[in-house]
């Protein structure tokens, strides 16, 4: 019996490589789209009901003005906008607590996806998604009579999708605290909280000024604010791009530590 | 292909949880090719030792290597694949689905559709996982590890939970794809498959190897007939002299003698002892799991009798490799 150098002599081999991108792939992505699409209680959450949201409470609007001449509608469009995508990122990057609680995530450990490639996929998977959630109540919306200037529709839904990345970092974050495979259960009304305080329900005006001041700081101020600026015409609010990008590195940061927590070998 | 290398080689690896030892000083050695089975009662440390095997533990001592690299290369490179005991699908993806993804983590892989008719699986290619029998979810494991065409299949308690009929389809899928130079090692506690399915048995107890060879070996271990009597002050060794006689255990007034030959026992015991309440058992493979993996017999407790011995004893430091 002869032993081989240590090296592993498969390296070279064309036939044993290890994957392009560590993994990362459309492929992989579209999958995981058609299975969250496949999802009726996510769509429920992320397509439908935002758009109830807004025929219920933003129609009877209608015909009110903001300050500036633009409809309320739009305004309310818009902040609910941000709710469907802060769920629809929310729940991406939060599936992997259903994942760990499956075992997937130990069954992928055994494969050559690396853990990086599987963190971009479920962000890349929140921000389709994310996407589509601003899409679709930006289209009920304009059928619903909506009618703002080119610009508004590209700046705000632009930003409102952009922003719920800081979701997608929530959603991992608390993905990677525990394993569960009914995360969302628990981060639903979670999130109904913090879009309320975070102004996307009802005007920050009318909650009481304690209530409005802790409300700066709370994760979802920042992007609802710049979401809502192209169409209320306000400058650029450093305190609500504070806010947001605080709350992404903080979520980002905390999902990464906890990342490595988990697949740091025992 | 150059190398040489084991495809397994576990080196004095140890694992303790807190107080606990689950792996306690393991060494296997593996060639390629072999198949093998790793038999031990639940909690011998089988999971554990398949956890540091495939790179998912870290031993706190020892070593292991696979095909003379680390497992973290053998995933890598795809050299390795695994069909885990528990979870590990995702029950809202199709079977196909779930097979196609998994294509996409590695570099290259075997054609989907070959892996799906091989795991026996192609008939509910469209199914949901989650509507999937446990026996069709562990034949989809068995199709994802199938992919990268490993030269190292590892399977742990494949077909726990399944029913007789699973356990039967399961193992006819393994042994249709039975490839020529295809290592495999799998954990089982069932008896019978390790048995029927491996050319070799390790057997495991408390963390650590008690018996290893093939699976004529192992049986040969249980080989013989145990006769029981009750004999105070038996002398111990003029019994362990008798032919035949492979070990001789003593408990109180009982005289426990395993041996080849039952009769010539049964004769000296009758008629030039005094024993009373002679009984004669036969031995079988179960025997031989049960003696070297639970401490029902105290098997520490056997004196060795005669060149032929083999003993059982458990308290021997290393493990015992039977031929080879």
């Amino acid at each position: 019996m002869t032993v081989a150098a240590p090296s592993a002599p498969s390296a070279t081999h064309a036939d044993r490589r290890p994957p392009a991108l560590g993994g990362f792939s459309t492929a992989v992505l579209a999958i995981e789209i058609r299975r969250v699409l496949r999802n009726r209680r996510t769509m429920m959450f992320i397509l439908v009901m935002p758009a109830v949201f807004f025929l219920l409470f933003g129609l009877p609007q209608r015909g009110q003005e903001l300050p500036n001449g633009r409809p309320v509608t739009a305004w309310i469009m818009i902040s609910l906008a941000v709710y469907a995508a802060m769920v629809a990122t929310t729940s991406a990057g939060a599936a992997v607590a259903t994942e760990r609680a499956l075992g997937w995530s130990r069954q992928l450990r055994v494969t050559p996806l690396r853990p990086g490639a599987y963190v971009a996929t479920k962000v890349a998977t929140a921000m389709v998604l994310g996407l589509i959630a601003v899409l679709v109540e930006f289209a009920v919306s304009a059928v619903a009579g909506v009618r703002v200037p080119v610009q508004v529709w590209l700046v705000a839904g632009l930003a409102a999708w952009l922003g719920s990345l800081v979701f997608a970092a929530l959603g991992l974050f608390v993905g990677y605290l525990a394993p569960a495979e009914n995360v969302m259960q628990f981060m639903g009304p979670i999130l109904a909280i913090l879009a309320m305080l975070g102004g996307l329900f009802v005007p920050l005006d009318v909650l009481p000024h304690a209530l409005q001041q802790i409300a700066k700081f709370t994760p979802v101020y920042g992007v609802g604010q710049l979401a809502r600026a192209p169409l209320t015409g306000a400058g650029m609010d450093w305190v609500a791009l504070g806010n947001l990008a605080g709350w992404t590195v903080l979520f980002g940061l905390g999902a990464a530590r906890l990342f490595r927590r988990d697949t740091t070998r025992v | 292909m150059t190398d040489t290398a084991p495809a397994v080689e576990l080196a004095g690896i140890t694992k303790t949880f807190g107080p606990v030892t689950a792996v306690d000083g393991l060494s296997l050695r593996v060639e390629p090719g072999e198949v093998v089975a790793f038999l031990g009662p639940n909690g011998a440390g089988k999971t554990t030792t398949v956890d540091m095997l495939l790179g998912l533990a870290r031993p706190d001592a020892g070593s292991v290597r696979l095909f003379g690299g680390t497992p973290a290369d053998a995933v890598r490179h795809g050299r390795v694949a695994a069909v885990m005991q528990t979870g590990g699908l995702l029950k809202d993806l199709t079977v196909a689905e779930t097979v196609r993804m998994t294509a996409r983590f590695y570099g290259r892989t075997r054609p989907v559709g070959e892996v799906l008719d091989r795991a026996g699986i192609a008939p509910i290619a469209g199914r949901l996982v989650g509507k999937c029998s446990g026996g069709q979810q562990q034949r989809l494991r068995f199709a994802l590890a199938l992919l990268p065409d490993p030269d190292l299949m590892v399977l742990d308690e494949p077909t726990t939970g399944m029913d007789v009929e699973g356990r039967r389809d399961f193992w006819q899928a393994i042994r249709a794809d039975a490839r020529a130079g295809r290592t495999i090692l799998f954990a089982t506690h069932y008896l019978d498959e390790a048995d029927a399915y491996a050319d070799r048995i390790v057997l495991v107890r408390e963390g650590r190897v008690v018996a290893d060879g093939t699976t004529a070996e192992i049986k040969n271990l249980a080989a013989g007939r145990v006769v029981r009597a009750t004999l105070p002050g038996a002398d111990q060794a003029v019994l362990a002299a008798l032919p035949g006689v492979r070990a001789v255990e003593v408990r109180g007034d009982a005289v426990l003698v395993r041996t080849d030959d039952s009769d010539e026992v049964a004769r000296h015991l009758l008629t030039r002892t005094a024993a009373r309440d002679v009984e004669i058992t036969s031995r079988n493979l179960e025997d031989a799991f049960l003696a070297l993996t639970t401490d029902s017999l105290t098997t520490d407790s056997l004196t060795t009798g005669g060149p032929a011995a083999d003993s059982l004893t458990a308290d021997r430091p290393t493990a015992q490799t039977i031929g080879a």
